[in-house]
């Protein structure tokens, strides 16, 4: 029972930075723009969290600039795909390539450098006393009890509110969504900036909780992994919840085989998640390939009004 | 009583890039009115209407709404001043209900549970049953027959309070039957005091149901007149600009053997959807069959199972004396299968290539063309050259990329490449979709001089006009599988009409 509860809370602690960054992929997704820049914008989190930090000492003015900072880097991300109708692609490639410089730039003077202190954990009251599983909730933080509750919130809010039956009108049909008088650039640009925020916070997230310091490149291909999941849990929050705490899984189990002993290289050990990918890709595949795949249907169409039909 | 006009354009020009879509047309239609606006495709009338629903922005003229002047910047705007627009490629998100569809523009009430969603439907189930227009509320669009989601569209505009109701070619995809029930819709609307616009190119359905009749040519307002004034053939006139030839004559013509025999053919598509079921044909020497039925009954997979694209599960297929076993479109080239798809840009030509690329595509590994892989390149401009002059190709030059010509010149092209390798047997799908009346008559004509050279030809379409026209034999097509035959003679709308819907001579209805 011991070895259970470990293991699953260190898949919620791996895990929750990828849910995280899978949350706001799917915001932006399912308004029809393709998100391949989340490792860039983690990163960017990350490090604008630990500067942040370092220089203050406020948890919450560090949580602030990382807001502030993947928001800026959301709206040049709108601006290009949505008003200058980019190539998505390309752009999302950019905005990581662009990130990950960025951030070893500035982190520079940072590296190595321990947190002044981590997020605060929050006891329910009632929940530790509950036999057997009580133990899972004596390690849960507060960022954790916020990505609980957003997947809860996404979930409402995609399948139960008007703006998001907005949401999934202009993934799948932006012109019939026009006609309805709904303003898909607005909505493209303001799901974008929201979902970067979350995104930005996944790697913040890495940070303060996981690894409390900064290295160039910490996020390590994590932000790549997210990208995958969207698809896993097709554009599903509820989906993604249990596909990031399975990756969470997988992440640390690496870390515990060599914990054990064992003679693998850990090298081989890293690359449990990424293998993993690659097969749960194949497989979903080859299940799938009769079936829709769940995705917005405009996925990667830029929207013109006056384009002719 | 003079009527009210409810809607005035005045002087209005839209110009896309250098091509001026509209210039200067006036029109203007009454409350209580079915008015139709008549042309051929490209005369520039859903451009018009795109206008009044806030689609395109005209670029200079002015709007006159029930007496108001108007901008209308916005398809929002529009609903707003109570324009409602019916488009011919639906507007409507496959992955949701129809109800949920319907609310989609709403902003009232941020959260939409359960209950505020049953009275929702109930609402626009009280719409839908006093007009006639029935379709089940709570299905996503995609199980819905194309008919019923017309009339969620209709639904639509009249929940969101519209008092001007545009249709956009609304019976191009509706079965005899189906469009029936839909002008009876329109009358009740019309009763209503609803100003009821409906675009189409259609003499018939515009003297069966319009009040008054609008005729646009090339971007311009020829005139408008009543319906009482005029006649079917002068309406034509009018619309083409010159006189029409009579219906063509098919020359007499003993049927020869049996090229093609298609037999209890089984195809299976994506998602396990059954395309064709127990499927059976003949096609003889020397003859045109035409297959008529509404969209999305198997016309485009048998198509593509004949040239090779598809494979099938079960049944036989014999083609000039010999079994074809298995799926190979290099196969049914070799052994003179013709394939004119049914979207000539999709899979058809390949736009950004010109003219003698196109013309390579089934003839590049031929000696005259090719040369151990090299492309005999001074050859084949030549030969290109002989093939644009003999099937009267209008382009600038042989290197114009394909998708700059018109709809008939490319038309022409891929017509040019199937028959210039002799065929036995040519299978057109929507041959003359999109092709204005000049262009339509000279496929036409080419497809007849191929049954007149002994050549066989399986016209796929839903134009019944034309398949009427042009056919020794009519089939009908239902569910995946033929489900009437009838002779050059025997065919007539009714029968066709009946058969597109399902029923059998008896009126019962075909499994």
């Amino acid at each position: 029972m011991d070895m259970f509860i470990q293991i699953i809370v260190a898949a919620v602690g791996s895990g929750t930075p990828l849910l995280f960054a899978t949350l706001g992929g799917i915001l932006i997704e399912r308004s029809g723009i393709i998100q391949l820049g989340a490792e860039g914008l983690m990163l960017m989190g990350a490090v604008a969290a630990c500067m942040t930090y370092l220089n203050t000492g406020s948890l919450a003015l560090a949580l602030l600039a990382v807001f502030a900072v993947s928001a800026l880097l959301g709206i040049i991300h709108g601006f290009l795909t949505v008003s200058l109708v980019s190539n998505q692609i390309v752009c999302g490639l950019a905005m990581t390539l662009f990130g990950a410089g960025l951030s070893a730039y500035l982190g520079k003077s940072y590296s190595g450098i321990p947190l002044p202190g981590s997020v605060p954990k929050w006891h329910m009251p009632g929940l530790e006393s509950i036999p057997l599983i009580g133990d899972l909730f004596a390690h849960l933080d507060v960022l954790t009890w916020f990505s609980f509750l957003l997947v809860i919130v996404m979930h409402l809010f995609i399948h139960r509110t008007s703006w998001g039956l907005h949401l999934r009108a202009i993934g799948d049909n932006p012109p019939t969504a026009d006609v309805m008088g709904i303003r898909v650039q607005a909505f493209r640009y303001g799901y974008i900036v929201a979902g970067s925020m979350l995104i930005g916070l996944a790697g913040a997230d890495m940070l303060l909780v996981y690894s409390p310091t900064w290295t160039e490149g910490m996020t390590s291909g994590r932000g790549w992994i997210a990208v995958a999941l969207i698809i896993f849990a097709r554009w599903n929050p509820v989906r993604a919840l249990l596909c990031a705490y399975f990756f969470g899984a997988l992440d640390s189990i690496g870390f515990r085989v060599q914990l054990l002993g064992s003679h693998i290289p850990s090298y081989f050990l890293k690359m449990i998640p990424y293998i993993v990918t690659i097969l749960v890709l194949m497989y979903l595949g080859w299940r799938n390939r009769n079936k829709p795949s769940g995705a917005p249907e405009a996925l990667g169409i830029p929207y013109i009004r006056e384009q002719r039909f | 009583m003079k009527p009210t006009v409810s809607v005035e354009m005045r002087q209005i020009c839209k110009q896309f890039g250098k091509v001026a879509a509209n210039d200067h047309v006036d029109f203007s239609a009454n409350a209580g009115e079915i008015h139709a606006l008549l042309g051929e495709n490209g005369a520039g009338k859903s451009t018009m209407m795109c206008m009044l629903s806030g689609v395109y922005r005209p670029t200079s003229g002015d709007i006159r709404l029930f007496g108001k002047p108007v901008k209308i910047r916005s398809p929002k705007e529009a609903s707003q001043f109570g324009v409602g627009m019916v488009f011919q490629n639906f507007r409507l998100v496959q992955t949701l209900t129809a109800a949920e569809n319907i609310v989609l523009g709403e902003k009232s009430s941020f959260w939409r549970g359960a209950r505020w969603m049953k009275e929702k439907q109930e609402e626009i189930r009280g719409i839908s049953e006093k007009f006639g227009l029935a379709f089940p509320v709570d299905r996503p669009i995609w199980q819905l027959s194309v008919g019923e989601q017309q009339r969620v569209e209709i639904v639509k505009t009249l929940y969101r309070g519209a008092s001007l109701i545009i249709l956009d070619e609304p019976t191009s995809v509706l079965t005899p039957g189906e469009a029936d029930q839909l002008f009876l819709t329109l009358e009740k609307l019309k009763a209503e005091g609803k100003t009821i616009i409906l675009t189409t190119h259609k003499l018939k359905e515009v003297m069966a149901v319009a009040d008054r009749i609008s005729v646009m040519r090339k971007g311009r307002m020829i005139h408008t007149v009543d319906k009482n004034d005029t006649s079917e053939r002068e309406l034509a006139q009018i619309m083409v600009g010159k006189e029409i030839s009579p219906p063509r004559e098919l020359s007499k013509r003993e049927r020869g053997e049996s090229l093609l025999s298609v037999q209890h053919l089984d195809v299976y598509v994506e998602h396990g959807r059954k395309a064709l079921d127990h499927l059976s044909l003949e096609v003889h020497q020397g003859e045109i069959v035409g297959v008529a039925g509404v969209a999305g009954n198997g016309q485009k997979e048998l198509a593509e199972v004949l040239s090779g694209l598809l494979p099938w599960k079960k049944g036989r297929i014999v083609f000039n004396g010999r079994e074809m076993k298995n799926a190979s479109v290099r196969h049914a080239i070799e052994s003179g299968i013709s394939h004119v798809p049914e979207n000539r840009m999709k899979s058809g030509l390949a736009g950004s290539l010109g003219v003698v690329d196109n013309l390579l595509f089934k003839s590049y590994r031929t000696k005259e063309r090719s040369w151990l892989g090299f492309l005999r390149i001074g050859r084949n401009r030549q030969w290109s050259q002989e093939l644009v002059e003999q099937f009267d190709v209008k382009t600038p030059d042989l290197d114009t990329p394909v998708q700059q010509l018109s709809g008939g010149n490319q038309q022409k092209l891929l017509f040019a490449r199937e028959i210039h390798r002799q065929p036995l047997l040519m299978i057109a799908v929507h041959p003359t979709q999109g092709l204005d009346i000049g262009a339509t008559e000279g496929v036409h004509r080419l497809l007849a001089n191929l049954r007149d050279s002994g050549k066989s030809v399986l016209l796929i379409s839903e134009d019944l006009d034309e398949v009427m026209q042009l056919s020794d034999r009519v089939l009908v097509i239902y569910n995946g599988a033929i489900i009437g035959e009838m002779s050059r003679e025997e065919a007539d709308r009714e029968r066709i009409g009946q058969y597109m819907a399902g029923l059998q001579d008896n009126g019962e209805e075909a499994v």
